[in-house]
């Protein structure tokens, strides 16, 4: 059997309207997570480096555990396992408002908040001992010091590698579609279930992730260059994904 | 809560879904161990060609690296599940193609980590190779390759370990690893969260020895 191209399933029916959907939900579970995962990793990553070492230990513990399992296990643990020991009234509301998407949007942003903190930590310990003893010879507190100084030299830091881990979690947002989230491809599957052109709906979906990432990666390079603080070399990034 | 469950189906979880013995095709390490094995045979040409002089070998494994690390692991699993039937006309097990996704996506990565690998060997011992007079083949392969490997290996085992955690999501085709064995139990029995929460502590067990054991190795590396 020769295989037939037959590139008009892409906009013909609701392929198109499929993909548009696809897209949006992809880029909405993204943007909410990676807001979860900022703000859990700048915390975990700042305490990560406090000399107090209970809030120490309480961050290594989230780090090391949430991020060396599988994202795939946490989707199915915040879906699967999560909501059966909540009590029914919640249970019942979550399952009305869009569990699957609420449950993949924290394991997203869990998962990844703990890699953004490796990231973060990275970041703050890359700036010399001697900024933290200015700050607190001017008087600041540590969270003073950390709020004003610390944290804002580092976020500039660590703009490379932390463009190379949102763009993972981008397109870790795939795994989402295990547990049925409509994103992007959940939608490319879609649409070869129905026209069993898998070329073709493949193809669609796999340009769209690399123009939205290569996009990204060519904007973060602009404000890598507007962000770098002279006189500092950008730090190589991490081949990981 | 009754982890009673997972005491019950524990050969089944563990010898059938995580080492890969028993009456289905599976097993997370069987997948793992050859992916990251071929995956750096693989990884080592591209490595090599993007650092080729030649651009008609440069540009190629420069597109290489950019299409793999720019799309997510499960489209490429798709393309291998939906597309390689397509083109050879037969029907594929799970393994053959979940084995021949993760090496293929993975040599991008692995890769770039050759790649780094041969470009941290300093300047000098090119040099000193090709004043000896070896060409430039024999210079890599007895002198960059096997200092430059000796770099590596802390990368190689952080990236095993991405590897391993990645192989999960071969159970979406439906091959049977150690998340494919919980949510086959999980479907006879409706335990979920005793069930993941166990398998997200078996893999979190090998995830952190190894990632203790690569900083292990980046340490004694740094020393020497």
């Amino acid at each position: 059997m020769q295989y037939q191209f037959d590139w008009s399933v892409l906009w013909r029916g609701q392929s198109r309207d499929w993909l548009l959907q696809g897209l949006l939900t992809t880029l909405e579970i993204s943007a909410l997570a990676w807001l979860l995962a900022l703000a859990l990793g700048v915390l975990s990553g700042a305490l990560r480096t406090v000399p107090l070492r209970p809030l120490r230990a309480l961050a290594i513990f989230y780090v090391e555990f949430f991020r060396n399992v599988p994202l795939l296990v946490w989707m199915f643990f915040w879906y699967f396992g999560v909501p059966p020991l909540l009590p029914r009234p919640v249970q019942e509301w979550l399952f009305n408002h869009g569990a699957e998407f609420w449950a993949g949007m924290l394991a997203l942003g869990v998962y990844h908040g703990a890699r953004f903190s490796e990231v973060i930590r990275a970041g703050i310990q890359s700036i010399p001992k001697t900024q933290f003893e200015a700050a607190a010879s001017t008087g600041l507190t540590v969270a003073q010091a950390y709020r004003l100084i610390i944290i804002p030299i580092a976020l500039r830091l660590i703009v490379p590698p932390l463009t190379n881990e949102s763009l993972n979690l981008l397109k870790n947002s795939s795994i989402a579609l295990t547990i049925s989230v409509a994103e992007l491809t959940f939608q490319t599957r879609q649409i070869e279930t129905y026209t069993a052109k898998a070329i073709e709906a493949l193809t669609a979906g796999t340009l769209i992730y690399l123009i939205l990432c290569l996009g990204i990666a060519a904007a973060m390079a602009r404000v890598e260059r507007r962000f770098a603080i002279p006189g500092l070399i950008a730090r190589p990034t991490r081949a990981e994904h | 809560m009754d982890f009673g469950v997972v005491v019950n189906n524990l050969g089944f979880l563990m010898v059938q879904g995580f080492l890969g013995f028993g009456s289905f095709a599976g097993g997370t390490l069987r997948l793992a161990i050859p992916a990251i094995v071929l995956g750096f045979l693989l990884g080592v040409f591209i490595g090599l060609g993007r650092l080729a002089r030649s651009p008609w070998i440069r540009i190629p494994a420069t597109g290489y690296v950019e299409l793999f690390r720019g799309v997510p692991l499960v489209m490429v699993i798709f393309w291998f599940w939906f597309i390689l039937p397509i083109l050879l006309r037969v029907p594929l097990p799970e393994y053959g193609v979940a084995l021949a996704a993760f090496v293929v996506f993975e040599a991008a990565y692995l890769g770039e980590i050759v790649r780094a690998g041969i470009q941290s060997v300093p300047r000098g011992q090119v040099e000193a190779a090709t004043a000896t007079g070896l060409t430039r083949a024999q210079t890599m392969r007895h002198v960059i390759l096997p200092q430059a490997l000796r770099n590596m290996i802390p990368a190689l085992v952080t990236q095993f370990i991405v590897l391993f955690k990645d192989t999960s999501l071969a159970s979406i085709i439906g091959y049977m690893d150690l998340t494919k064995a919980a949510q086959v139990v999980n479907n006879r029995e409706i335990r979920p969260f005793e069930l993941y929460l166990f398998i997200a502590v078996v893999y979190w067990l090998c995830t952190y020895t190894m990632s203790c054991y690569a900083r292990y190795l980046e340490r004694r590396l740094s020393l020497t």
